[in-house]
């Protein structure tokens, strides 16, 4: 049996691959329809749900670091109440500092926006936008998922042991993160943190296989490649991205537990620990751990901009009531950036005492990003250029991403310069840079993702006026956090600093460092006012009253206003054309349902 | 007061979310396109002030901090130069770059915002002006590649035949530096021989002769202005950075794994501190690698001494061989106060490790 539909009592349920699920009416119960779901729908929300909690847990670690970075004399009781001896007499710990910016990092870059964000849009996206009944295995999604949560779990955990989480950083380079005795943070912390890491790079490989293999095999028909819209290939490029390299990630992880826990030397070599204990271990080499994490570590990057990129590039073109502009150079931008970001890592080890020759190469390849990087900024300028452009929330954080994308993409040729990077690495300008582009920029599609796609996920709309509060105050608030921020690493400040007072060549910054702080603080509470208007607007918001509320072309818009498991009641409409007739030939838009006209052309 | 505090802030909230309702309310009952444009104009006239604003706040920030980072000085070393000429070159493409991309962003978003009666063009493609925006990027991004490996290849290459060489290396959180002594050899080291106790820091293998004459410090690292210096990095632990930010350069002390960089310092301590009319400035060495809880207090200081002063001051110093073991004669090949010393004779480089 096909691709086929069975209906019974109004709702759609698949049958894929001649396995029939019969269903019958109010046959899901709660477990099978909240908890244990197979709904690609239901999966994504699972994914942006918990995504939502570690984005909360991780902001909230970044206001307390920014309260000790912009106040580091002052006392907050309060933070004694809150974390006991890790912070007496309101002073954080040191070493409770580094915990908190490792799982700052740790669960932002990979819990928020991996997790958080591939995860959601490309669960909900994919099948909806290729007319797909669900994933290519419901049951592997439902696993990928079960897995994130495990991950979940064990980091959550390790906030918790005694010694602290994990705090050699989120890259956790060896020595420090091997030795237990070279830190309190590297001892039954950092175990759970690899635990956990393990979990998630299991969770992100069932959920990329997935992802490939729905794009790649199970388009509706009339779909071709390169009619999909580019929020499907961006996805689909991020997942080939996971794919290829957390595996490496993980086998670095491996060697990494091995060498804390079962004597071998892959990392270690000539160390005598601060206590005086001289250890055995010779002949491994800590720089082979970084070659191992940044070949993941550079196209995680990507993993974490591409899905941003691909939501922008459609929600810009919708607003803008335009066809996105030079499709098929989106796409081939894409594929670029994809290729390149396996060939770039060591950009990120200028300074480790690589061959400079080798460098060299890695210096030409890096910016070479650049290129496929400015097609796609001066598509989408063209693509609003002669537009109608309607300002929903939405379309305010695409068009706040390409703002972001700008700024943070061009000091990323600051420092894929070697010679510039030997100045600036490890500065708060690199903080300031990553920040930027992968950090906010990231956020912004995948905020721009969430009040675009918030009517299909739950039949109701986000507040509109909490939503633009929401753009303007982080916008202005992130480029007042980290626009200066680049003049402390111009000034050589190094990151990972809790304090710089005792330091001749870097404490001029103290107003400065209290500033950055306060406009955290308020951009993290009108986070909260986001979180807010996203759980009220499930159970209050208004409702949606028309199937395409944006008056879109895609096939996610063909479906009922609150889909049942299978998106369609009845047959998987056909396409026929690309994703982009926006105002042509007088109309408005032309959906991908609608057959060529007689005399018209594809595009 | 922080009772209060939490009061105040949810008050907002409310406020904040009471307002967003109401206006809800309101757009329903205006109908929806009356809001759409409503919200359009608004949002519009928002996206030109914040380009304004933002391009003043630019200017602003850039007021107020200038002059506080390593741009307003002259490198402290020859090589930061041409890092500084670089950052330079970068700054201006990329801020070329930055003005056209983000005037033009939110111009057009302000220009066209939806309005009655325009329609929208069907642009889809052009191959012209996609090539025009390959290439040219392309053109600028091989200038600043030619130019950044032209002087990474000059940092980064072997350093002068007559630089003098010191051997740094970073622990858990401190630096100790050592100074070949007069044979200008660095005498054998294994980290299993490494005993603060035993005030070996180092691992020094007493039965070296090279090793006799050797200077072990931990105070300061001095060196000699308008002369190469070599740095070689050794780290006891974990992974640190020498960081040395008044000279532009940094590089890591990788355990097991040497690792060298080399400049050229061109003003003493004291020609900084009159540069800079600061009578309290120094040459900091900070540590900017993630190395433990104590990495931001990892503080090493560098003096830059006249030619003069720093052969005075290594002549005064003892090498740790002397000073452990002050019965033992020094053989020959060990520390003769009548040779000259190695800043001045520098040895040839085959002689070294």
């Amino acid at each position: 049996m096909s691709n086929e539909v069975i209906l019974e009592g109004g709702q759609a349920v698949s049958a894929h691959h001649g396995e029939v699920h019969e269903h019958h009416e109010h046959h899901d119960t709660f477990i099978t329809k909240y908890v244990f779901s197979q709904d690609h729908k239901m999966i994504s929300k699972q994914f942006l749900i918990t995504g939502m909690f570690w984005g909360i847990v991780g902001g909230l670690f970044s206001v307390i670091f920014r309260l000790q970075l912009g106040y580091p004399d002052t006392h907050f009781p309060f933070l004694e109440t809150l974390l006991g001896h890790w912070a007496p007499d309101g002073k954080l710990n040191p070493e409770f500092y580094y915990a908190l910016v490792t799982m700052h990092g740790t669960v932002l870059v990979f819990f928020v926006l991996t997790a958080g964000l591939s995860g959601t849009f490309a669960n909900f996206l994919i099948p909806l936008q290729v007319g797909a009944r669900d994933m290519a295995s419901p049951f592997m999604n439902m696993l990928s998922y079960w897995f994130f949560f495990l991950a979940s779990v064990v980091m959550f955990a390790s906030l918790f042991v005694q010694t602290g989480p994990a705090s050699g950083g989120w890259t956790t380079y060896p020595p420090l993160s091997a030795l237990g005795g070279a830190s309190d943070g590297s001892k039954a912390g950092m175990d759970l943190w690899l635990i956990a890491m393990a979990l998630f790079v299991v969770s992100q490989l069932l959920a990329g296989l997935n992802y490939i293999s729905t794009v790649l095999n199970m388009r509706t028909k009339g779909l071709s490649m390169t009619k999909l819209p580019l929020t499907v290939w961006a996805l689909f490029f991020t997942a080939v991205l996971g794919v290829l390299s957390f595996p490496v990630l993980l086998s670095g992880f491996i060697l990494l537990l091995f060498d804390r826990h079962m004597g071998t030397s892959f990392y270690l070599s000539n160390i005598t620990l601060a206590s005086g204990q001289v250890l055995p271990n010779e002949g491994g080499s800590a720089i082979l751990y970084q070659h191992l994490f940044w070949f993941l570590g550079h196209p995680e990057v990507y993993i974490i901009l591409l899905p941003a990129m691909g939501m922008a590039s459609e929600i810009l073109s919708i607003n803008s009531r335009k066809p996105i502009f030079g499709y098929m150079a989106m796409v081939g931008s894409l594929f670029a950036i994809c290729i390149l970001a396996f060939l770039v890592w060591a950009h990120h080890m200028f300074v480790t005492g690589l061959n400079p020759f080798l460098g060299s190469f890695f210096v030409l390849l890096t910016l070479l990003i650049a290129i496929p990087s400015a097609i796609k900024v001066f598509n989408w300028l063209t693509t609003l250029w002669r537009g109608n452009i309607r300002f929903t929330p939405a379309m305010m954080f695409a068009i706040g991403f390409v703002s972001l994308f700008i700024s943070g993409g061009l000091t990323g040729i600051f420092l894929g310069n070697s010679a510039l990077d030997l100045h600036l690495h490890d500065t708060m300008f690199v903080v300031a840079h990553f920040h930027i582009v992968m950090g906010v920029a990231s956020f912004f599609g995948m905020f721009a993702g969430i009040y675009h796609w918030y009517p299909k996920m739950y039949g109701r709309y986000l507040n509109n006026t909490l939503g633009y509060i929401h753009f303007w105050v982080t916008m202005i608030g992130a480029y007042c956090i980290f626009w200066p921020m680049h003049y402390e690493g111009l000034a050589g400040m190094p990151r990972r600093y809790p304090d710089v007072s005792n330091w001749h060549s870097f404490n001029m910054f103290g107003g400065l460092n209290e500033f950055i702080s306060a406009v955290a603080l308020v951009v993290f509470s009108v986070q909260l006012l986001f979180i807010f208007n996203f759980f009220y607007s499930i159970f209050k918001g208004r409702k949606v009253r028309t199937q395409n509320p944006w008056h879109a072309t895609t096939l996610e818009w063909t479906t009922p206003i609150r889909p049942g498991h299978g998106n369609w009641p009845g047959e998987i409409p056909e396409v026929h054309r690309w994703a982009y007739d926006y105002s042509k030939d007088g109309r408005d838009f032309i959906p991908q349902t609608e057959p060529l006209g007689d005399h018209e052309s594809g595009h | 007061m922080s009772f209060l505090l939490i009061a105040t802030v949810i008050l907002v909230f409310i406020v904040v979310f009471q307002i967003a309702k109401a206006s809800e309310y309101v757009s329903v009952l205006k109908g929806e396109e009356k809001t759409r444009e409503q919200s359009n104009r608004i949002n519009g006239f928002l996206m030109i002030s914040f380009l304004v604003l933002g391009l003043i706040g630019v200017y602003w920030c850039n007021e107020l901090f200038y002059h506080k980072t390593l741009l307003a000085q002259t490198s402290a070393s020859k090589e930061g130069e041409n890092i500084d000429l670089m950052l330079k070159i970068t700054f201006a493409i990329t801020g070329v770059v930055f003005l056209l991309t983000q005037i033009l962003l939110f111009y057009f978003a302000w220009k066209y915002q939806e309005k009655e009666g325009r329609k929208a063009e069907y642009f889809p493609h052009s191959n012209t002006l996609e090539i025009i925006w390959t290439v040219v990027p392309a053109v600028f991004l091989l200038v600043l590649v030619v130019f950044g490996l032209k002087f990474w290849f000059h940092i980064t290459g072997p350093a002068p035949k007559d630089a003098i060489e010191v051997e740094i290396t970073g622990k858990q959180f401190n630096w100790i530096y050592r100074y070949p002594g007069a044979d200008g050899i660095f005498g054998k080291t294994y980290y299993k021989n490494i005993n603060d106790e035993k005030s070996n820091p180092l691992g020094q293998l007493w039965d070296d002769p090279n090793n006799q004459d050797d200077i072990v410090e931990t105070s300061e690292l001095h060196i000699p202005v308008g002369h190469p210096v070599k740095l070689i990095i050794h780290s006891r632990d974990v992974i640190h950075d020498v960081g040395l930010s008044a000279f532009r350069l940094k590089m890591d002390a990788v355990p097991g794994i040497p690792t060298t960089m080399w400049f050229t310092p061109q003003f003493t301590t004291q020609q900084m501190r009159e540069r800079t009319g600061d009578p309290d400035y120094v040459y900091e060495i900070s540590c900017d690698q993630m190395c433990g809880p104590g990495h931001f207090g990892m503080r090493g200081i560098i003096v830059v001494d006249t030619e003069a002063d720093y052969a005075k001051w290594l002549k005064s110093q003892k090498s740790n061989y002397a000073t452990l073991f002050p019965d033992k004669q020094p053989n020959a090949a060990g520390a003769d106060s009548t040779k000259p010393v190695a800043a001045v004779v520098p040895a040839t480089a085959g002689a070294k490790q």
